[in-house]
């Protein structure tokens, strides 16, 4: 049961872009086709993941002890930084074809706040219920890593569909001071009203 | 003093940051749409850390070497949100709950680190700063604007003062922000466009006159030259 609302708490009804607001300039800037959207979301997905993999123990069992959790913004970029740069390298070394796809948009992720925003979520939350609503239990590392991977496929999700909106736009005109960004943005509306619906589930 | 204008006027018009290069679109979506006071709030966070973190850098700028660079802006940057933040939670509350997660997701804005890297640490620190201000006070007034009209779409009040007994609830969600966030950016295309344009004009005419008038000079000066 917890499972079940997790999932559908981090993909659908708590939705990184759609809801929350989270790493709108990948959203933005990295969606002009399919190809390149379903790599950014594998990549920031896996780093989302691995960070707070990485993160989570440190805030809990080092730094809160030490009485140092103030400095955990300083600490968090660091770790998120060194790991994008060391999943580069291992990925450039054992695939390239996979560096190809994926690898090239990784230095991007460092200064994404998806990334630094999941690894937060966690910080000081005892219950699992702080985050996932109706859920019941104490929060540990299984809960938040897997509400990171499932935050992540629903970041990837809406990346996706906004691609696919935007290479049908291509084939509009629109007029000249609305073409780019701003009708993009428009049709990023419309991709957020379609997802409040799904804020109505109730189990 | 016309180079400190033009950093000026490049800061809050030409290059703004939220309307014209559409970085730090993050803590925009999220301000304007929960109120105006919170994307005030959130403005000047920004220009404050911005300022300082381009003074500190353009200070640095000899002393950091080339290769580290971005780790070292981002320690500075990472320290200056902790401070800022450590202050506001104490002496400001209300709006530190407001700002809530994104005060900290400032370090990740890219406006800050963008402007270290194209502008700090190549400029003198007092243009730095300027700089670091007219970029704050440009993301400032836009979040402001756009907080307005979306606090008044959304809930019928400004600043938190009822004005008018409506509200669309779509504009106090992320799906409003986005559309005032569109129909920002192209209305302040269009008017920049439509000032550019006039502005070109009237320099065209300028030219061409003083070029006329230099050509009737220099036919003057023929004439009087045949004259003599």
């Amino acid at each position: 049961m917890n499972f079940v609302l997790l999932v559908l708490s981090a993909v659908l009804t708590n939705n990184f872009i759609t809801v929350k607001t989270y790493g709108i300039c990948p959203f933005l800037g990295v969606s002009k086709n399919t190809k390149s959207a379903l790599g950014m979301g594998v990549a920031v997905t896996v780093v989302m993941f691995l960070a707070t993999l990485v993160t989570y123990p440190i805030y809990k069992f080092i730094m809160t002890p030490l009485h140092i959790t103030f400095l955990w913004i300083i600490f968090f970029i660091f770790i998120i930084a060194a790991l994008v740069q060391m999943l580069e390298a291992i990925i450039r070394k054992i695939s390239p074809s996979l560096y190809n796809t994926m690898g090239v948009y990784l230095p991007l992720i460092t200064t994404n706040c998806a990334v630094l925003g999941v690894t937060q979520l966690f910080n000081g939350v005892e219950n699992l219920s702080d985050i996932v609503k109706g859920a019941t239990g104490a929060m540990n590392l299984g809960w938040s890593i897997l509400y990171a991977l499932f935050a992540g496929i629903g970041f990837t999700l809406v990346m996706v569909i906004m691609s696919g909106l935007r290479e049908k736009l291509n084939c509009c005109k629109v007029s000249k001071s609305l073409s780019g960004f701003p009708v993009s943005m428009i049709a990023a509306a419309f991709i957020c009203m379609a997802f409040t619906i799904f804020a109505q589930i109730k189990i | 003093m016309n180079k400190y204008k033009k950093i000026t006027l490049d800061g809050i018009i030409f290059s703004n940051p939220t309307f014209m290069l559409v970085l730090g679109t993050c803590p925009t979506l999220a301000m304007i749409k929960s109120s105006a006071t919170s994307a005030a709030g959130m403005g000047l966070c920004v220009l404050v850390v911005l300022t300082l973190s381009n003074m500190i850098i353009s200070a640095l700028r000899k002393v950091i070497p080339n290769q580290v660079r971005i780790p070292c802006y981002i320690v500075i940057i990472a320290t200056l949100v902790t401070l800022v933040q450590m202050v506001l939670e104490k002496f400001v509350p209300s709006l530190y709950d407001s700002l809530g997660t994104f005060l900290a997701l400032i370090v990740v804005n890219c406006i800050v680190l963008g402007r270290a890297e194209a502008f700090a640490n190549k400029h003198t620190v007092v243009e730095s700063a300027l700089d670091g201000i007219a970029n704050g006070l440009g993301f400032t007034l836009a979040l402001t604007v756009m907080g307005i009209v979306c606090e008044f779409l959304g809930s019928g009040s400004i600043f938190g003062l009822k004005i008018m007994n409506f509200k669309i609830a779509m504009f106090s969600s992320p799906a409003g922000a986005f559309i005032v966030y569109g129909l920002s950016i192209a209305l302040f295309t269009y008017i920049i466009d439509v000032f550019q344009r006039s502005r070109r004009v009237k320099a065209n005419k300028i030219a061409r006159e003083n070029l006329l008038d230099s050509r009737a000079a220099a036919n003057n000066g023929d004439t009087t030259e045949v004259n003599a």
